[in-house]
């Protein structure tokens, strides 16, 4: 790699060259940035490079090894599908926000230390947020902004635990924590499981990529909880904790997946399904399981993708998304079931699809680190998966009750999209080594065992006669399902109501009585004062000046400026005084 | 090719063909379950033929039905207009 060449940057740069550009133009500059950036990563050298020092640490902006270089191929290819998915698309806004989303992710996966990853992991977060709000409408709108509220909190936490972790540590380097249990180790952890939607911090990704942009939510859906994934991987391996809460996540989203009626949220639930499944592999900590959580990582985001972009398909033409709605589209859409179909039978890990050869890895990880329970229920998980994935959803939407609508296949660059995502999931199945070769450590696994094989299908074939056994039970019904979003949705109610309600009736009462009792007494005693001030002091006042007026002219009067009269007043008090003291001394004798 | 396949999966005339090689298709795998090598399996279980079969089975029927439950049990299940 020449110094300097960040694969990010084709993306940066691509996303400054869109809205410059116009019809076929911008559209060769959207297939090329990604054909760009997959060479360059293809191109890259294990090492470090861009180190710099901020604010006294050393910080190291690209760290080129085998775990980022086989993420960093995956998000390139998958950005290139998403692209072509999205050809069609005019408004400029929204390739705008991919590319910025595509590059702030591959910031974090080739960021060898915690600030390069911070900037990466917050830009991420307010891109991929337009491409929710870019689907306009309240529903949209609401999602968007709760997205945004939930990964604005989780960066904070972030933040706060990579701020602790330097102070204490004196180093940004990104690296596996040390399992000290302090603060900055669980604040830096939730940050990480928040954004890989584990329970009960998934329900933004359940509320939010239903909303989304048909050609967004097949972004969305790749980068997020992948990247999320990705830093568990290098910062927490073999962390117990994540086996529970993998394998709590596997089952929980198959569960809600029995209950839900919005194609694309059925799917994010098997989002939340499907990385339980690696965050498992990222805690069990051995070589197998971090091969296996980073394959599985690698071949999901080709298969959710097709997943997310056959439902996208059918919403793009139909303009429904509820399965209550659909029905019977197998006669005019053959080609995006078919295509959909192949990325259900890679996650529901059937033989010669990408889920075989990865998903068995993890499980063969759980199993050979003697962890029973796990495994039996990792295993009742991926029954589940093709449940909801591979039969309850193309069940109800192309087959099932006729809805009447008669919609064509999506444009060709839709169909071109889901076809290049369905060759990588057959042939990473067919072809195991091609992603074997890539993965952090030497693989020394074999996925195609005759007991691997009849086991897989047996769960699998089985699963499918008792969902053919019990299909009535299955019936979608026009309901919603509450997980933990609930909480702050009506959290944030109740917090209105409390400002609708006590604090703004506490409010009003004491402006009431501000108005009332404390005004008018306030006028009453300014009135008492004024006739005080009238009847009293200026009485008192005028009193004391008109005594002294009336005095002083006595006086003026009295002063006569005649001598005789002067004269005559002294000797007539002479005369009083000697009278005076003539009678006290006669008294006195 | 993919229009007809996808037509034989939906159309209701074949229905009785489809169920005849989907019973084929299942008991093929348990056969095939019983002959295969199981030196690498790890517990119990992995040794008995036709395990994963019925582990398939049981855990589509826990699935279905333990989730109902829990949304009627926790009432998680709510009408459409719930947050409106």
């Amino acid at each position: 790699m020449t110094d300097g060449l960040h694969p990010a940057l084709f993306y940066l740069v691509g996303a400054l060259l869109i809205p410059l550009l116009r019809g076929r133009a911008r559209q060769v500059c959207q297939i090329v940035v990604p054909l760009l950036a997959i060479a360059c990563v293809l191109a890259l050298d294990p090492g470090s490079y861009g180190l710099v020092t901020f604010a006294g640490r050393e910080l190291v902006m690209v760290q080129v090894d085998r775990l980022s270089l086989v993420f960093g191929v995956v998000f390139t290819l998958m950005s290139l599908i998403g692209m072509v998915y999205a050809l069609h698309v005019h408004r400029p806004g929204e390739h705008i926000a991919a590319f910025l989303y595509v590059g702030s992710a591959l910031i974090v996966v080739f960021a060898g230390d915690f600030f390069t990853l911070f900037v990466g992991w917050e830009v991420m977060a307010f891109a991929s947020a337009y491409l929710i709000f870019a689907q306009g409408g309240r529903a949209a709108l609401g999602a968007g902004y709760r997205y945004l509220l939930v990964h604005v909190t989780g960066g904070v936490c972030l933040l706060a635990g990579i701020v602790l972790y330097t102070i204490a540590s004196g180093t940004a380097l990104f690296g596996p924590l040390p399992a000290d249990g302090s603060l900055a180790y669980y604040l830096i952890l939730c940050g990480f499981l928040l954004n890989a939607a584990v329970p009960p911090l998934n329900a933004w990704l359940t509320d939010a990529y239903p909303e989304a942009t048909v050609t967004g939510a097949v972004f969305l859906c790749a980068f997020t909880t992948k990247t999320a994934v990705y830093v568990l991987i290098r910062a927490y391996p073999a962390a117990e904790i994540l086996v529970v809460l993998g394998v709590i996540m596997a089952l929980y989203g198959v569960v809600y997946a029995v209950l839900e009626n919005d194609c694309r949220r059925l799917l994010g639930y098997h989002i939340v399904s499907q990385v339980g499944y690696m965050v498992a592999g990222v805690g069990i900590g051995t070589e197998l399981a971090l091969n296996g959580a980073t394959a599985h990582a690698f071949a999901h985001i080709l298969y959710k993708a097709l997943l997310f972009m056959g439902a996208g398909a059918v919403i793009y033409m139909t303009g429904r998304r509820k399965l209550t709605e659909l029905g019977g589209l197998y006669r005019t859409m053959p080609l995006t079931l078919t295509l959909y179909m192949i990325g259900a039978f890679a996650i529901s890990a059937f033989p010669f699809f990408s889920g075989f050869v990865s998903k068995s890895m993890v499980i063969a990880a759980a199993a050979g680190d003697n962890r029973a329970l796990a495994t039996l229920l990792l295993t009742m998980a991926s029954s589940g998966t093709f449940l909801h994935t591979g039969l309850k959803l193309p069940y109800y939407m192309f087959f099932g009750k006729d809805c009447g609508l008669r919609p064509a296949e999506p444009p060709r660059n839709m169909l071109l999209g889901m076809g290049l995502a369905a060759f990588f999931c057959i042939a990473i199945g067919v072809y195991p080594d091609m992603l074997y070769r890539m993965l952090p450590f030497p693989v020394d696994f074999v996925p195609y065992t005759g007991a691997h094989v009849t086991g897989s299908l047996g769960i699998l074939l089985f699963t499918g006669l008792g969902f053919f056994l019990f299909l009535r039970h299955l019936d979608p019904k026009d309901t919603v399902s509450l997980d933990t979003d609930w909480f702050y949705r009506k959290g944030a109610r109740a917090f209105l109501w409390f400002a609708e309600r006590p604090v703004a009736r506490y409010e009003g009462v004491v402006s009431e009585l501000a108005n009332t009792v404390a005004l008018r007494s306030l006028r009453l005693g300014a009135r008492a004062g004024l006739w005080f001030d009238i009847n009293v002091v200026d009485a008192v006042v005028n009193g004391v000046a008109n005594m002294t007026l009336r005095g002083g002219a006595l006086l003026r009067r009295l002063q006569t400026g005649v001598l005789s009269h002067y004269a005559t007043a002294m000797v007539a008090g002479l005369f009083v005084s000697l009278l005076l003291y003539a009678l006290f001394t006669e008294g006195g004798r | 090719m993919i229009a007809r396949l996808v037509r034989f999966f939906g159309d209701p005339e074949p229905a009785r063909l489809r169920i005849r090689l989907s019973c084929l298709l299942l008991g093929v795998v348990v056969l095939a379950d019983l002959v295969v090598n199981r030196e690498h399996a790890a517990f119990a279980w992995d040794h008995w033929p036709g395990w994963s079969a019925l582990y398939g089975f049981i855990s589509c029927v826990v699935l279905i039905f333990a989730s109902k439950w829990l949304g009627r049990w926790a009432r998680l299940v709510r009408r459409e207009d719930y947050y409106d």
